[in-house]
């Protein structure tokens, strides 16, 4: 299989993923990072936007972003749609297993474009 | 190989074999059983539901002749026992030799020595034989215009006649020597309630009517005569008449071979089953232990769980039994339990006697009023199950509050929790209330895990509503609540949605929830609105509400690719459309394979293809299957009368007419069906939620059935419906489960836990006991005229057609996750796939990963 080309220079930090009015309200869609890793990214009801790691740790199928958006005890949260763990969005941390966790992605709004940090962990600039 | 002989095919004599093949022992026995009677052993307590629809396959017990060690001889009886030589002749001629035999020879109906008692016309009431006679005869008479029938005894046996009469479009006359129905059971104040209750029926009742003789009528009939001869005798003018009025043991053989025999007929045993001879032991109706005779099923079930303990080289003692009951005669509820009839010395009475409202309880109790001894109820006999388990114990309060109409629940309430742990909550199954907190202490913490655990509550069910509060008062909190964003239960969400027009799920949780929803409560909200009408799944806010299956309309699978199940309806395909669905899967590289419900999955597609794949099958005319959804998935179906040597009617027709009626359907869980041309059953219509089966008049519904984790065959609703009554009463029952079932609760599930369970629905359903059906049909109908195949629409809405892509930067780009090999000529996912055990909250559903 080809290895994707990305529509972004490998030296950017911030990788464009769609337009803000692309995103459904609690949603998601996967962005495709550079060297072939993947994050999914998600807008609340409260139009805030999370991007956490898009491959399932449980099943290895990079499927997070096709999840149901929600929360527990307030708590954003992503459920699986392979076996329905539930994960924070804010930390990434699998709420119903605490040894197992996604990583998170920093998000920005760029002149109405969605914007996700390519490096996991980091705030960006 | 010891040889077991056992005369008598009848359920007693089925338990005992049953019962014998059960336990291991060192020696095993060669079991061979004589049966009187063409067929294998059936139901009798069931006969009356051959009237209503069942045929002779419905009532048949499991079969015993798979097993190896058994061999069945139907349609011989046994016509001399020479105890000596150890042997049984039989009506064949044959000479059966045995190390051990048993009596299970049942007992035959009693026929008063009244003139004209054998003119054709007159029947019994024991065996299909008799009911097919009965049916018969009643036709007959019916093309005479002769429309009544008379029921000569009114026990027990005699009220099911006089329904089966009435089934049969007879008029039912009872016939009763005493001066009330049922004397055996229920005191002269119940049996008064009873008679008009019995009356309001439609079934004329005479009782303390002597039966002086009958007479052939000119007309081709029967005049039956009551009363002394004289001005004063009635007379009776019937087509058919049925004597019901007791049994005796058959004790013939045992009598001829000069075996003890008790004080009133029946073959003497002692507590261990076992006659005057220690080879043979005699059990159920044709024996007699301490002078009894027991007439009905449960002691003789329990006799032959003792003879069977006993053959096996063990010390079990049969120790009498409790005779209580509780029926439903002829829509009337009729209970006795204990000394029904205060025979106790000093026994004392407490009564609630509402005869307007046709409502009869009575209370034994001992002298000192602190014991309860028995009692009767009749007209409601839900305080039943709370009073049988208290018999022989302290009163847990007032005499008259158990019994009194606004607290007939709570006297269960209170009866259970002043239970000791030894008292049977279940009679059927001997299940104490000990075993059953055991299990709710060992997890089984709902009705249905109750009942796979302990078996209480699989036989008649009365007991079901103490196995509640048995599961409240262990402080397990039967919580309703969806989750933790509703504390609603998923039918209480339909109401809510139904009264209140509320169309969003944001709105709905505004209102009535908490938080912003999760896996467990939005796709449950989205499928109520979707059931109720709710336009595209994909429409608006619903589209973030579905799970990943409804959203893309298509299966996801481990590694994150969808299969693709294309609508065949009735499994019926042109050779035109094969060749599409081969193309397509060429075209695509999936993986093909044909599912258990007739149809072809194409697997491994990624999520940019779908829109794709879905043009080309839209093109070639199929829509959507509805494989990945919580909705009807499939009616299967044998290609009926149209090709079958067998077939009565067409049932590829009417499973095509049933799919396209239900396609789209959303509901609590995932529907099958199927129908089958004949009672051959080919298509598999009993392991479906719902069923239909061909008859020679029409089709028979059946209900409740599924396969998978528990499987259930399906139970029969209706019988020999025309094709638009049955259509009737599908839409009834789907849109009814739509309406009260629970979040993935199948349609097995939650007939069980319906109160009055498959009668009640029989109820709602058939006789519209709700007054709801007018409301559940529009409600179909809006479903029918609402329809649209999901995938066209999003081929025509550019908008969702865009949301079908890979990666928001990337939408062509395939997944680099997504790799394939090659195994038998097919591509399948690649490499290993570690999927973990979920580490789940709460109950879970296994996500839906199968096919149709």
């Amino acid at each position: 299989m080809s290895t994707p080309t990305l529509p972004v220079s490998s030296a950017s930090l911030w990788v464009a993923a769609c337009g803000r009015d692309r995103l459904i309200r609690e949603r998601g869609v996967a962005v495709l990072l550079p060297d072939a890793a993947q994050a999914a990214l998600f807008r609340t009801h409260g139009d805030e936007l999370y991007a956490v790691g898009n491959i399932d740790p449980f099943s290895g199928a990079a499927v997070m972003s096709r999840g149901i958006v929600g929360d527990r005890a307030g708590e954003p949260t992503v459920a699986s749609p392979m076996l329905k763990q539930v994960f924070s969005l804010r930390t990434g941390r699998c709420l119903d297993d605490p040894d197992v966790a996604l990583a998170t992605y920093a998000v920005r709004v760029r002149a109405g474009v969605v914007e996700v940090c390519s490096r996991p962990g980091e705030a960006g600039v | 190989m010891r040889q077991l002989v056992v005369i008598g095919n009848g359920m007693v004599g089925h338990r005992l074999v049953e019962a014998v093949l059960s336990r291991d022992t060192a020696e095993p026995w060669h079991v061979t059983v004589l049966g009187e009677e063409p067929r294998p052993a059936y139901d009798r307590v069931a006969l009356s539901s051959y009237f209503d629809g069942a045929g002779e396959f419905d009532l048949r017990l499991p079969d015993l002749a798979r097993h190896g060690n058994v061999e069945l001889l139907l349609g011989e009886a046994a016509t001399a026992l020479d105890r000596a030589a150890r042997t049984v002749e039989t009506s064949t001629g044959r000479t059966l030799a045995y190390d051990a035999l048993v009596l299970a020879t049942g007992s035959a109906p009693f026929v008063p020595p009244v003139p004209g008692r054998d003119l054709p016309g007159c029947h019994v009431y024991r065996t299909i034989e008799d009911l097919e006679a009965i049916t018969a005869t009643a036709r007959a008479a019916a093309a005479r215009d002769d429309t009544a029938g008379v029921v000569v005894g009114g026990g027990l046996l005699g009220l099911e006649a006089a329904n089966a009469l009435r089934l049969l479009g007879l008029q039912p006359h009872v016939v009763e020597m005493a001066p009330w129905l049922m004397p055996r059971q229920v005191d002269e104040g119940g049996g008064a309630v009873l008679g008009r209750l019995v009356a309001e029926t439609g079934v004329t009742c005479h009782t303390a009517a002597g039966l002086a003789g009958i007479e052939p009528d000119p007309r081709g009939g029967l005049r039956v005569l009551l009363g002394e001869e004289g001005p004063g005798q009635e007379r009776i003018d019937a087509g058919v008449v049925v004597f019901s009025v007791g049994v005796r043991p058959r004790d013939e053989l045992a009598r001829a071979a000069g075996l003890e025999i008790g004080p009133r007929g029946g073959v003497a045993v002692d507590s261990a089953c076992r006659t005057s001879d220690p080879r043979i032991y005699a059990v159920g109706e044709c024996a007699s232990t301490q002078g009894t005779v027991y007439g009905l099923v449960a002691p003789g079930n329990a006799m032959a769980e003792v003879a069977a303990e006993n053959l096996a080289g063990g010390a079990a003692e049969f120790t009498g039994a409790d005779t209580s009951t509780k029926l439903k005669l002829l829509g009337v509820d009729v209970a006795s339990f204990g000394d029904a009839q205060g025979e106790t010395e000093g026994a004392l009475e407490v009564v609630l006697n509402d005869a307007p409202g046709g409502r009869y309880a009575k209370l034994v109790v001992s002298d000192d009023a602190s014991t309860l001894l028995g009692g009767v109820l009749v007209g409601d006999a839900s305080a039943y199950a709370g009073l049988r388990p208290l018999v022989g114990r302290a009163l847990p309060g007032d005499p008259l509050g158990l019994i009194a109409p606004e607290r007939g629940g709570a006297a269960a309430g209170a009866g259970v929790a002043a239970l000791p742990d030894d008292a049977q909550v279940c009679s059927c199954n001997a299940v104490t209330k000990g075993t059953v907190t055991d299990a709710i202490a060992q997890g089984s913490t709902d009705i249905p895990a109750l009942k796979a655990c302990t078996r209480a509550g699989t036989s008649c069910g009365s007991c079901v509503p103490l196995l509640k509060n048995l599961l409240a008062d262990s402080g397990i909190e039967q919580s309703k609540a969806l989750c933790e964003h509703f504390a609603h239960s998923r039918a209480e969400l339909v109401e809510i949605v139904t009264a209140t027009g509320v169309a969003t799920f944001s709105e709905l949780i505004a209102r009535h929830g908490t938080g912003r929803g999760c896996d467990i409560c939005k796709p449950a909200v989205a499928s109520i609105l979707a059931s109720l009408g709710g336009g595209h799944i994909l429409e608006g806010e619903q589209a973030a509400l579905q799970d990943t299956n409804d959203h893309f309309l298509a299966n996801l699978q481990r590694n994150g690719t969808y299969s693709v199940v294309p609508r065949i309806p009735g499994g019926e395909i042109t050779p035109d459309k094969l060749i599409v669905i081969g193309e397509v899967a060429r075209e695509f590289g999936l993986y093909t394979k044909i599912t258990g419900a007739q149809r072809i999955d194409l697997l491994g597609a990624r999520v940019e293809q779908l829109p794709a794949v879905w043009a080309r099958l839209v093109e070639a005319g199929f829509e959507s299957g509805h494989a990945y959804g919580k909705a009807l998935r499939t009616v299967k179906s044998c290609v009926g009368s149209t090709w079958c040597r067998y077939g009565v009617q067409d049932s590829v027709g009417m499973a095509i007419r049933l799919e396209l009626r239900y396609r789209g359907l959303r509901s609590p869980h995932k529907l099958k069906s199927a129908v089958s041309g004949c009672a051959r059953e080919c298509a598999e219509a009993r392991g479906k939620d719902f069923g239909v089966i061909a008859t020679e008049h029409g089709w028979n519904l059946y209900v409740g059935g599924n396969g998978g984790f528990t499987p259930r065959h399906a139970e029969l609703l209706a019988a020999d419906l025309d094709d638009e009554t049955l259509i009737r009463y599908i839409d009834r029952f789907l849109m009814f489960y739509i309406r009260t079932a629970d979040r993935l609760q199948r349609t097995a599930a939650w007939i069980e836990q319906l109160e009055g369970g498959l009668d009640h629905l029989r109820a709602v359903v058939v006789e519209d006991s709700l007054g709801i059906a007018a409301e559940l049909e529009e409600a179909m109908a809006r479903h029918v005229s609402g329809y649209a195949d999901e995938w066209r629409g999003v081929l025509e809405d550019p908008e969702k057609l865009a949301r079908f892509v890979s990666f928001a930067n990337a939408p062509e780009a395939p997944d680099p996750t997504i790799s394939f090999e090659i195994e038998r000529d097919q591509p399948v996912p690649a490499g290993p796939v570690a999927l973990g055990m979920p580490a789940r909250r709460g109950a879970s559903e296994p996500a839906a990963a199968g096919t149709a």
